[in-house]
């Protein structure tokens, strides 16, 4: 496979000794296995996330987006930018297109930019790693590379919003998109077709401003999991991962379950499934651990 | 009443749509709502609105200036992005949400001790701090957003959570001094301030 160079925009929450940094290393393992090679955006800032609109306006978080784009179209010129946190991604993209059809916008952010001497082309596609994943690499290239299949895991595919709205993965359905089930199937695991709660809201930053009507939404999200008898529950987004993985404990307290059900990303079932043992896979960032996975690596 | 606020009553006497299209995000598609509901049924904190989107948009055309603005439906918007992928009309109804929230808290009409309102500032100065978010200092504001015998009370209810965290390398005490942060800051901060000067003169420009 020839390499692939994308201009990478890891995030905030992907830094080391943050709350994905397990996503980012699962991540690199993946790449590496794959020969996509990951060229930080130098410099990169926060994208002001879903939350920052209370303090930031409309053209100030547009500003912060603008900024990534720039830097990338100066420093890794012709390549892609690649997110894999679901809120990089969308607010990226959703600058992009804003400034593409809104003239008036794009001259405003030319002109913050041009306080720093940064100028915004905004010629770059933004993508998210699944859409690499699945479009440029492809299912069967992946299942290729399978050297210890996931055999006898039931997982969950727990895709939640951002990821899959308002934009998505092309050709699949809002309500139900299936790119990681398939992902699931090709790692040899089996996937939950009827898994009802695969886009169901977890919160997001509500989580931390509205824990107890966030927490009950979670709730339903880990108990619909259990119900159809599954091992584990993976996802692609960090905010997802954490808000259903680390609350555990005080949705138990809250509902008197006993949930203990390990949330891991597609990266961590790539990287065990490509022979790559635990710390590279990531399995030591998990709260509640993912011992049947830990097992394969292990083997 | 801020001196914004009372600005804008007098200029959009009796248009409070006009006034939301002029300065709301988004603002100009409320009026191809056509009330059909799905946005209310696609909202998965539905049940803890006051107001629903669908509410919101005819509150808008009825001149419900103060009961829209004062809401605090806008601030349980979890940026799910259902109501924008089920709305018939195409509303970017989300963004329209945020609009609308960021709009109240620019006229200083936001609801008293709204826990969104206040974590959606934290984080926007937090941010704006180094470039980056730091959680950890993000964590601990919100803890102790509410006092400091509060905050230490709640900290103590996380403080399993807090140790997990770090056990499992994703949460690191050091960030609290110092931490992550880009390399040009003074840049950022500069180039922000001048996105918010141009936003503040269109607005004011409206007044």
């Amino acid at each position: 496979m020839a390499k692939k160079e994308v201009s990478y925009y890891p995030g905030c929450s992907s830094q080391t000794g943050a709350s994905s940094s397990n996503m980012m290393r699962a991540t690199q393992t993946m790449c590496d296995e794959l020969d996509i090679q990951l060229n930080e955006i130098p410099d990169w800032n926060c994208c002001g996330a879903s939350i920052g609109y209370g303090g930031g306006g409309e053209l100030p978080r547009l500003t912060l987006s603008a900024r990534n784009i720039a830097l990338s179209e100066q420093h890794n010129p012709g390549q892609e930018i690649v997110a894999t946190c679901a809120a990089c991604w969308l607010s990226t993209r959703e600058a992009k297109e804003r400034l593409h059809e809104d003239a008036n916008m794009f001259r405003d952010a030319n002109t913050a930019l041009n306080e720093i001497n940064l100028k915004l082309n905004n010629q770059t596609p933004v993508r998210h790693m699944v859409e690499v994943l699945v479009e440029d690499i492809g299912f069967e290239a992946i299942k290729a590379k399978v050297k210890k299949p996931l055999q006898g895991l039931k997982i969950a595919s727990y895709v939640g919003c951002q990821t899959n709205r308002p934009f998505g993965i092309a050709e699949e359905s809002f309500e139900n998109p299936v790119y990681l089930d398939h992902l699931i199937e090709s790692v040899g695991a089996d996937s939950i077709p009827t898994y009802e709660k695969k886009v169901q809201c977890c919160g997001g930053a509500l989580a931390f401003s509205e824990p107890e009507k966030s927490q009950e939404m979670i709730h339903g999200i880990i108990e619909a999991a259990y119900d159809h008898g599954a091992d584990l529950i993976a996802t692609p987004c960090p905010l997802c991962q954490a808000n259903v993985e680390i609350y555990q404990d005080q949705i138990n307290a809250r509902f008197g379950s006993k949930f203990n059900m390990p949330v891991v990303y597609y990266s961590q079932l790539m990287s065990v499934a490509f022979g790559r043992n635990s710390k590279d896979s990531a399995l030591d960032g998990q709260i509640i651990r993912a011992k049947s996975l830990e097992e394969i690596a292990g083997k | 009443m801020s001196d914004l606020n009372s600005a804008m009553t007098e200029r959009y006497h009796n248009s409070f749509l006009k006034e939301v299209e002029a300065n709301v995000e988004e603002g100009e598609w409320v009026k191809m709502c056509m009330q059909c509901g799905v946005c209310a049924g696609s909202c998965p904190l539905g049940n803890a609105w006051e107001h629903t989107p669908q509410k919101l948009f005819m509150m808008i055309r009825a001149g419900k200036r103060e009961a829209v603005l004062s809401s605090d439906a806008m601030w349980m918007c979890t940026s799910c992005y259902n109501c924008i992928a089920r709305c018939p009309r195409g509303l970017p109804i989300t963004h329209i949400m945020h609009g609308l929230a960021h709009y109240a808290k620019r006229l200083g009409l936001v609801p008293k001790n709204q826990p969104t309102a206040q974590f959606s500032q934290i984080f926007w100065d937090n941010l704006m701090k180094k470039g980056r978010v730091n959680e950890l200092k993000l964590g601990l504001a919100i803890y102790f957003k509410d006092g400091f015998g509060q905050g230490i009370k709640n900290a103590l209810a996380n403080k399993q959570l807090g140790q997990n965290m770090m056990k499992a390398k994703r949460m690191n005490a050091m960030e609290f001094f110092g931490g992550h942060s880009i390399k040009d800051t003074g840049g950022l901060q500069k180039m922000i301030k001048k996105a918010q000067e141009i936003e503040d003169a269109k607005i004011q420009g409206n007044s």
